[in-house]
């Protein structure tokens, strides 16, 4: 009995695995996944921005509103709210959508929650003599928000931030559920169609997924010894 | 310019302003002192509104704070207010702390708002520091820097927080230098300070506070002479010779 690794099933389904069928067919793989993942992360940097300024917002019901749903979606599986948005977007839209879009939409929302707090505590990481001083010079709030505690509060958020992409990037896997030809749906695909070779299969992927998100930790710790050596000067 | 009339105000239990009954006439230096814990922080504090009354009448430069209507943004913009711990912004060069405000309240153009900046920078000594970062100057330049910021939004009213209190001793004396400087030119100043050379050589009067209120209002040389409440005597007993 052959117990060898067979790089060959790997190599024979490389374009498969980087591309999905592109170009005869549409995009997948690792490249829908980077897709999915970049997507996804730039919308909910905006949406967990706007809905962490909400959580630290001066009025109460805003601010018990928005803190209860972020605490519904963080409360939830991811998978629970890709099953959400795969019935809820359609209907939403009034006519169907697009699987990636409701892929999209799902990380959006949960990735933002997860923002959210990141956000608010950044913003409560900055000592309140800035605030005071930005409203005493005649600023008002928003404006001292913009220019003063967002500003110095990004700056510290970067590395949570990049931590929050590394997830995002493994979460995309789950959108093989709804049969979105990400990374691990092809993998899944190929497992079928070959049949005797899941181990080379799915260290393959676990391979890819790792090189991706050890890359980005270890951006994340560049950038941070970056920032700490800018702040010390 | 500013009139404290009855005014109370609780920090849940602690009755923090009691009865405040205090007036500042344009152009005057008043300082006020009195033991850690006696209210004078938050009373300057309640003039920008940084700390809203409960009861009472507060009017300052016409302005009624404890009346919603009262624009407090605008108000605050004739109100300049420098901190114990200065609060620059680390993430701006000493140039754009001082121009941020006139740029965006004041629409005043960048240029012009950094020619003023200079001017100020020059009145304070720093003229040299215009690019460098709060991180890379000493707590006196910082307030120093403070206090340009601060000037920058051509106040009416200047209030200071115990602005020496977090200072070097040897850095002490170029801050109270450019106040002094600014009590000659006729501003409005409110000083809390510990600082009973500069509430003397420069002060119209000096306001002695505890418990939340205020127990004596008098000229320097009075208060100095004579204070007449006993925990005044004892205050300047143990700010004016601590070892005793």
């Amino acid at each position: 009995m052959d117990t060898g690794f067979h790089f060959q099933v790997i190599w024979d389904n490389m374009a498969h695995f980087m591309i999905g069928r592109y170009p005869s067919g549409p995009v997948g793989g690792l490249l829908l996944t980077l897709y999915l993942a970049v997507v996804s992360c730039i919308l909910s940097f905006f949406g967990g921005l706007i809905l962490g300024m909400l959580c630290v917002s001066r009025n109460r019901p805003i601010r018990y509103a928005t803190l209860a749903f972020v605490n519904a979606v963080r409360g939830i599986p991811l998978l629970m709210v890709i099953f959400w948005m795969y019935f809820l977007l359609p209907w939403l839209l009034g006519r169907p959508a697009p699987e990636s879009w409701t892929v999209i939409a799902a990380l959006t929302l949960f990735t933002s929650a997860y923002m959210s707090q990141i956000v608010q505590a950044g913003i409560e990481s900055i000592p309140r003599g800035q605030m005071e001083a930005a409203l005493s010079t005649g600023l008002g709030h928003n404006q001292a928000m913009l220019y003063i505690i967002l500003p110095q509060a990004l700056r510290n958020m970067i590395p949570s931030f990049v931590n929050q992409f590394v997830s995002l990037i493994k979460d995309t896997s789950l959108a093989f559920i709804v049969g979105v030809s990400e990374l691990t749906h092809v993998a899944t695909q190929v497992n079928n169609r070959t049949m005797v070779y899941p181990t080379e299969i799915f260290a393959f992927i676990a391979v890819l997924y790792f090189i991706l998100c050890f890359a980005l930790t270890e951006l994340s710790r560049w950038l941070e010894r970056r920032l700490a050596w800018r702040k010390s000067i | 310019m500013i009139r404290f009339q009855g005014v109370h105000k609780w920090f849940g239990t602690l009755h923090v302003l009691n009865d405040i009954d205090f007036t500042v006439k344009q152009g005057e230096t008043v300082v006020v002192c009195g033991p850690s814990g006696s209210g004078k922080s938050t009373l300057i504090r309640t003039i920008n509104k940084l700390e809203p009354i409960q009861k009472g009448t507060l009017v300052v430069d016409g302005r009624d704070l404890s009346d919603p209507g009262t624009d407090i943004t605008r108000l605050r913009a004739e109100i300049g207010f420098v901190f114990q711990q200065f609060n620059l912004y680390p993430h701006l060069s000493t140039l754009r702390n001082i121009t941020l405000a006139p740029i965006k309240i004041r629409r005043l153009s960048r240029k012009d708002a950094e020619e003023q900046a200079m001017a100020l920078l020059e009145r304070v000594g720093l003229a040299e520091k215009r690019d460098a970062y709060p991180a890379q100057l000493s707590g006196g330049q910082q307030q120093r820097v403070a206090i340009a910021r601060a000037l920058a939004m051509k106040p009416r009213i200047m209030l200071f927080d115990e602005p020496t209190s977090a200072l070097d001793p040897e850095m002490i004396g170029e801050v109270l230098q450019v106040m002094k400087g600014l009590a000659h030119t006729g501003m409005t100043l409110v000083v809390v300070t510990h600082e009973m050379g500069f509430a003397r050589e420069v002060s119209d009067r000096i306001t002695f506070m505890d418990y939340g209120k205020i127990l004596e209002e008098a000229k320097p040389e009075e208060f100095f002479r004579n204070p007449r409440h006993e925990r005044a005597k004892e205050f300047l007993k143990e700010i004016l010779s601590p070892m005793h």
